[in-house]
């Protein structure tokens, strides 16, 4: 089915555009809040935000997540910092330059309302967290601290030691747990949504499955937000949290939601190294690394030598070598991308051959051991808790790994999805990223949905609709428990003898190589054929086994891994389509003689927003153009 | 007195409570064992007595005038059971919550900070309780004293610790009373709040120079009687 | 590697657990203490048994969701490690390690390795929290907040909520998270307003929880994967007795004077 896309992206210009929008959104009064109730699935940044300020506004709010704590929401292990235009530094920056840097830093392919919005609203976030009492760094004098970050040349990125998300995430979680104090959100841990209910094409509330006890359960609400973060996890390595999934999101699009943008991954550059077939998830090391670290490879083929017994001559350091003016800087995707063509070449160090240097010994030489301690000593000691190896005195292996999904589902100027009564907030969205999020945006973006945009646009749609008034007897719920039941059975009838976990390894390893770092027509058609053979050998050959009335945790990874291989097919299409190369998405195809991405703006200069087909035979495509009214279309260039 | 009692309900108002009454035992105890060590001071030349019982005479009488005879004594005796009863149902009543908060422990057992003294406390306490009851019966009111003569402390004392058994038997107990104050003298401070990371090393220290100071201390009176180290008592100006 | 392994067995709370032994070969030594169980679980599933089940989520040793003890040692032998982060070359071929739940009465056992913390959700909720409703806030830069205590208030912040302080506790206390919570607020400005009401709130509730009482084993310090100090604990008592005391002195009510 074709979707009717209206971004309701508001009149006039840019930098009024949310404040007029506001002052003309409408109301619900005070008295009638009570009567309207609001479901939020997801307590991370976005959701436990979104939540707390519905709550104590007045709705009626339940709150879900899959953790046995809201915690433990994936947002937690966000490191390096988040973004906000605050221009305490002096040095230049503003609302305009970090929404510019944002469009830019995502190739041309968000949409400038929402990022402008996201700008401005980036001030408040930071306010509003401190007040929480988050303990962002600071400077002797007492004011607040900032350090730059990737692809800014300002510094404007607040962080709490490496723990910005955890801290970020225990305000919001306080923010939270005060309104469940107040009664007004209740809250529901190890609680897994697993299907909507729709009525007459609007959604009235979810399914859950109690994980601990496997009952479901149905709840229904006057609006329904998904903030359940991205799907990294369809690579099976990467360093999202193990239960970070696709299930809410691809459970919204076969009830018809659009999903935009799926291939829109990215690929951070310094994660550590695969280092054996037992590795179940990829860690990260901040990128604030490469400030100290020169990246280099062997210049022999498969040399095996130790790092320290290659010669300065015979080392390559590729990324001075092929980007002079940013070296060891370059953005995400250009480092990325140069990492995997050292190593498809053969010149990847390690045990797989699949890694690249990343050396401290001319800084450690220049500034003093001590000095790279302090700067970097607790990534240095998890770096040699993981490998065993000492970075002071062997350089680090590191090598790009699937981090942050730009794509999602998609969604209006409101954040509402093409599904009315349900919305998307976070990583869950689209989102502000375009092809490619600048570092320290994804906690922002989390925030600025879940504090300041959703608690008003929620508003201004619920003042449309009379609040629900039927209850579970509704035969939209029975319909809606019987799909999940029937899956759940489905499932547990399975009666093979492979664990779930070695289909997704599978299903991981070909969306690596097919619609990873790179990606080819060939590549991608391939594994469009492979994915539903390896999904039906899934669904007969796994065992999940137990019961569904239990805590079972094969039978919950089983439900998400098989959102994923339906998902896969999707993503692989998604890039098949774009045939572009712009931010995340390199298509070999299309690069320029040296090697660099080569956008299309003529023909792709839009989101792509997927929906099922009615006879549920595939997927339609339907653009959402993007207009730049404001910033020129540029190219790229970090040589 | 709703603010007491909810104080008292809480795990670290019981804590405070046994702080405090900790607190003032200590400093009982370290009272005591100086007091005691007057055995080693031999004979007033002045009354003709011994010094200890002299000191005895002494607590007996002070502010007499006041609140007459052992009215002072009586009043710190008051405190003094006042406290070791709070001390010891504040304990019991921790102890048994602790217990259950903690029904199974783990198979293969490892600690890194906990220790002999600190897991002990409650069975450390217990004995002392079932001490003190033993101690007044046999010193104080002598019931359990062979040859107890009222006043006469150089002389029940010296009878008793002659016996290689009991002289034995209050060694232990100090070393289980050194026990206790290893581990609560710091404690204490760190229960009523004022263990501060700059402080922390001196009220370790502190609480080992008491344990030992406690241990020696009062071991001495026994050990030295055992070992003949005090003469046998002589008749005295009082015995006369 | 080959090890023996002893892991405990519970179908759910209200069944009896038992250990049950596991040979496992081949376990690679750059792989985590989860993996290691990954592993097994693989070669359970496909003999058709059930696997073991455990709490994990990040895998980097900050969502506090991975909880067991391992060889009597909530997070296992490894300092400042939480069980995710530990690896096998801790270990030696040929080693016999047990694992079972965190234990203790606050924590019941859910299933195998998987215990109900929701306890410490709940503590917070009596009071965890600064209360700043969304918009409300003043210009982030309006207090200036003194470095020593700002630092102070983030290595208290630190805590993960992995509940290895309450199972290492031999009496089942939960003191130190409690604690770490209070300072964490209580030590900046923005915290003042509450900091009484909240300390008396929380260990409310933390006692209501049915947690044991601190007797200063200090065996939560030594557990704790973030290095938690329990200098908190000394501060939220001194705390909790100020705020009693403040009580005391309130002025509101009325006075009479005959
Ligand atoms: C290692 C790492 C470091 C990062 N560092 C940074 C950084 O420094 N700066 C930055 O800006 N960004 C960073 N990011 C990105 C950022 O952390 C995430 O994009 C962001 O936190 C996502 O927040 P969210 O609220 O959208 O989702 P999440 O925090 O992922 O929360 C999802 C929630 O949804 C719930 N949920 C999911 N599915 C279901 C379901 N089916 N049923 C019920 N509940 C469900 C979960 O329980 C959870 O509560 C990092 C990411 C990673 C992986
Ligand atoms: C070797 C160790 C000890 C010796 C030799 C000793 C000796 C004595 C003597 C001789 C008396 C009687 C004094 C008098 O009647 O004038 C006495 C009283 C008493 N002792 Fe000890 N004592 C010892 C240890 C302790 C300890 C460890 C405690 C407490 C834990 C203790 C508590 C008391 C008390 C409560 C009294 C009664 C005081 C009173 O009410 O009159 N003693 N002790
Ligand atoms: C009468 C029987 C006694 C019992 C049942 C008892 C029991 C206990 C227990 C269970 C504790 C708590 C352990 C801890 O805090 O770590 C404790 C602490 C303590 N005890 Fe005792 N004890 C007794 C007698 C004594 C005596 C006689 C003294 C002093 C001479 C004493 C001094 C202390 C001190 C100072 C503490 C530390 C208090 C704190 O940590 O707040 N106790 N006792
Ligand atoms: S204090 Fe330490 S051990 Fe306790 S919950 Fe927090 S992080 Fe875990
Ligand atoms: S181990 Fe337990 S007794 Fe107190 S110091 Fe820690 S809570
Ligand atoms: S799994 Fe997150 S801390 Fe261990």
């Amino acid at each position: 089915m074709q979707l009717n896309l209206d971004s309701k992206i508001p009149a006039g210009p840019l930098e009024t555009k949310w404040q007029r929008h506001k002052a003309s959104m409408k109301l619900v009064s005070p008295a009638n809040k009570r009567k309207y109730s609001v479901i939020v699935v997801g307590s991370g940044l976005a959701g436990a935000s979104a939540a707390a300020s519905l709550g104590e506004l007045g709705y009626r709010v339940k709150c879900f997540c899959f953790q046995d704590s809201p915690r433990r929401a994936h947002s937690i292990a966000a490191q390096g910092g988040i973004n906000a235009a605050k221009n305490y530094q002096n040095d230049g920056d503003s609302v305009y330059r970090l929404f510019y840097d944002t469009v830019k830093g995502g190739d041309f392919r968000a949409r400038e309302a929402n990022v402008y919005r996201l700008a401005e609203l980036s001030v408040n976030i930071i306010d509003q967290c401190v007040a929480q009492g988050v303990p962002f760094a600071r400077e002797y004098g007492g004011l607040l601290s900032n350090r730059s970050f990737g692809g800014a040349q300002v510094s404007r990125t607040f962080y709490a030691k490496g723990q910005t998300g955890q801290q970020l995430l225990l305000g919001a979680y306080a923010a939270l747990n005060r309104q469940i104090h107040n009664k007004t959100v209740e809250m529901y841990s190890s609680t897994e949504m697993l299907d909507l209910i729709m009525d007459n094409g609007r959604c009235v509330g979810i399914v859950t499955r109690n994980l601990r006890t496997g009952e479901l359960s149905s709840h229904l609400a006057d609006a329904v937000i998904l903030a359940t973060g991205g799907y990294s996890n369809v690579f099976y390595l990467s360093t999202n949290a193990k239960g970070c999934n696709v299930t809410s999101i691809w459970r919204a699009h076969k009830h018809g939601a659009g999903m935009a943008n799926p291939c829109f991954t990215q690929i951070h550059p310094t994660s550590i190294p695969v280092s054996g077939e037992h590795q179940s998830k990829l860690t990260l090391m901040s990128e604030s690394l490469r400030n100290d670290g020169r990246v280099w490879v062997p210049k022999k083929e498969r040399d095996t030598r130790a790092p320290q017994d290659i010669p300065e001559s015979e080392r390559d350091y590729y990324l001075e070598r092929r980007y002079p003016s940013f070296g060891n800087l370059s953005p995400r995707d250009i480092a990325s991308r140069a990492a995997k063509e050292r190593c498809d070449a053969g010149y990847g160090v390690g045990p797989m051959g699949l890694g690249v240097y990343l050396d401290f010994k001319d800084s450690i030489d220049r500034y003093g051991r001590s000095t790279i301690e302090a700067r970097y000593g607790n990534l240095f000691d998890m770096y040699a808790n993981i490998t065993g190896e000492n970075p002071y005195e062997t350089p680090m292996r590191i090598y790009p790994a699937p981090h942050y999904t730009m794509g999602g589902l998609w969604v209006d100027y409101n954040l509402m999805t093409t599904i009315p009564g349900l919305f998307a907030a976070g990583e869950a969205n689209f989102s502000d990223h375009g092809a490619n999020r600048l570092g320290a945006s994804a906690l922002m973006q989390g925030l600025a949905d879940g504090y300041f945009v959703i608690p008003y646009t929620i508003g201004n749609y619920l003042a449309t609709q009379k609040p629900l008034t039927s209850g579970t007897d509704h035969p939209a719920v029975r319909e809606a428990e019987d799909r999940v039941s029937k899956r759940i059975a489905g499932f547990l009838a399975m009666n093979g003898r492979k664990p779930v976990d070695h289909y997704h390894r599978v299903l991981g390893r070909i969306m690596w190589d097919a619609c990873g770092m790179s990606r080819t027509e060939a590549g991608l058609k391939d594994a469009l054929r492979r994915i539903p053979e390896l999904k039906e050998e899934f669904l007969s050959n796994s065992y999940v086994g137990g019961t569904g009335k239990e805590l079972n945790q094969e039978l919950e990874k089983a439900g998400r891994v098989s959102d994923f291989f339906e998902f896969a097919e999707l993503m692989c299409l998604d890039a098949l389509n774009r045939n572009e190369s712009c931010g995340g998405h390199f298509r070999e195809e299309y690069q320029t003689e040296d090697g660099e991405a080569l956008r299309n703006d003529n023909d792709y200069c839009y989101a792509a927003v997927w929906s099922p087909k009615h006879d549920g035979s595939g997927h339609d495509l339907t653009k959402e153009p993007l207009a730049f009214e404001n910033i020129q279309l540029s190219t790229r260039s970090y040589k | 007195m709703s603010l007491i009692v909810n104080f008292y309900s809480s795990t670290i108002g019981k804590k405070v409570a046994m702080a405090l009454s900790g607190l003032v035992l200590v400093l009982f105890v370290v009272g005591h064992m100086a007091g005691n060590l007057k055995i080693f001071a031999g004979i007033n030349p002045a009354s003709g007595d011994y010094k200890i019982d002299d000191y005895g005479r002494f607590l007996r009488t002070m502010g007499a005038e006041m609140l007459g005879e052992s009215g002072v004594l009586w009043l710190v005796r008051v405190v003094l059971l006042a406290c070791l009863v709070v001390h010891a149902v504040s304990g019991i009543l921790l102890a048994r919550a602790n217990r259950a908060a903690k029904p199974e422990g783990y198979k293969v057992k490892s600690y890194r900070s906990a220790n002999a003294a600190s897991l002990t406390m409650i069975y450390g306490g217990l004995f002392l309780l079932f001490f003190v009851v033993f101690h007044i019966l046999h010193f104080t009111t002598g019931t359990l004293h062979w040859s107890f003569v009222e006043g006469e402390v150089y002389a029940n004392v010296w009878q008793s610790f002659r016996n290689f058994l009991t002289a034995a038997f209050y060694v232990v107990a100090m070393a289980l009373l050194a026990l206790h104050l290893y581990h609560g003298t710091w404690s204490m401070f760190q229960t009523l709040g004022v263990d501060t990371p700059r402080w922390n090393k001196g009220l370790r220290t502190l609480a080992k120079v008491v344990a030992v100071t406690i241990f020696v201390g009062f071991s001495a009176v026994p050990v030295s009687i055992a070992f003949g180290v005090l003469p046998a008592p002589i008749q005295t100006a009082k015995s006369k | 590697m080959d090890l023996t392994l002893f892991v405990w067995r519970q179908k759910n709370a209200d069944t009896q657990g038992a250990f049950e032994r596991h040979e496992l070969n081949g376990v690679s030594e750059d792989s985590s203490f989860l993996e290691m169980l990954d592993y097994l679980n693989e070669t359970l599933v496909s003999k058709g048994e059930a696997p073991v089940a455990f709490e994990h989520d990040c895998r980097e040793g900050i969502c506090g969701s991975c909880s067991m003890s391992i060889n009597g040692r909530p997070h296992g032998p490894k300092r400042l490690t939480t069980a995710c982060q530990l690896h096998m070359r801790t270990f030696k071929d040929g080693d016999t390690i047990y694992i079972e739940p965190f234990r203790a009465r606050p924590f019941p056992v859910v299933k195998d390795l998987v215990t109900d913390r929701s306890a410490f959700d709940r503590i917070q909720r009596a009071g965890g929290y600064i209360s700043v409703p969304t918009g409300s806030a003043p210009e982030a830069n309006a207090t200036p907040i003194e470095k020593e205590h700002a630092d102070e208030a983030f290595d208290a912040a630190a805590c993960i909520g992995c509940g290895a302080c309450v199972a290492a506790c031999p009496n089942g206390s939960a003191m130190l998270f409690t604690a770490a919570k209070v300072a964490h607020l209580g030590l900046l400005p923005q915290g003042q307003p509450e900091r009484h009401e909240r300390v008396i709130s929380m260990v409310t509730q933390m006692d209501d929880e049915n947690f044991g009482g601190c007797t200063n084993h200090g065996e939560c310090q030594e557990a704790c994967p973030k290095g938690i100090s329990i200098k908190y604990i000394t501060r939220m008592n001194r705390d909790y007795i100020k705020a009693t005391l403040q009580r005391g002195v309130s002025l509101r009510g009325k006075m009479q004077a005959q």
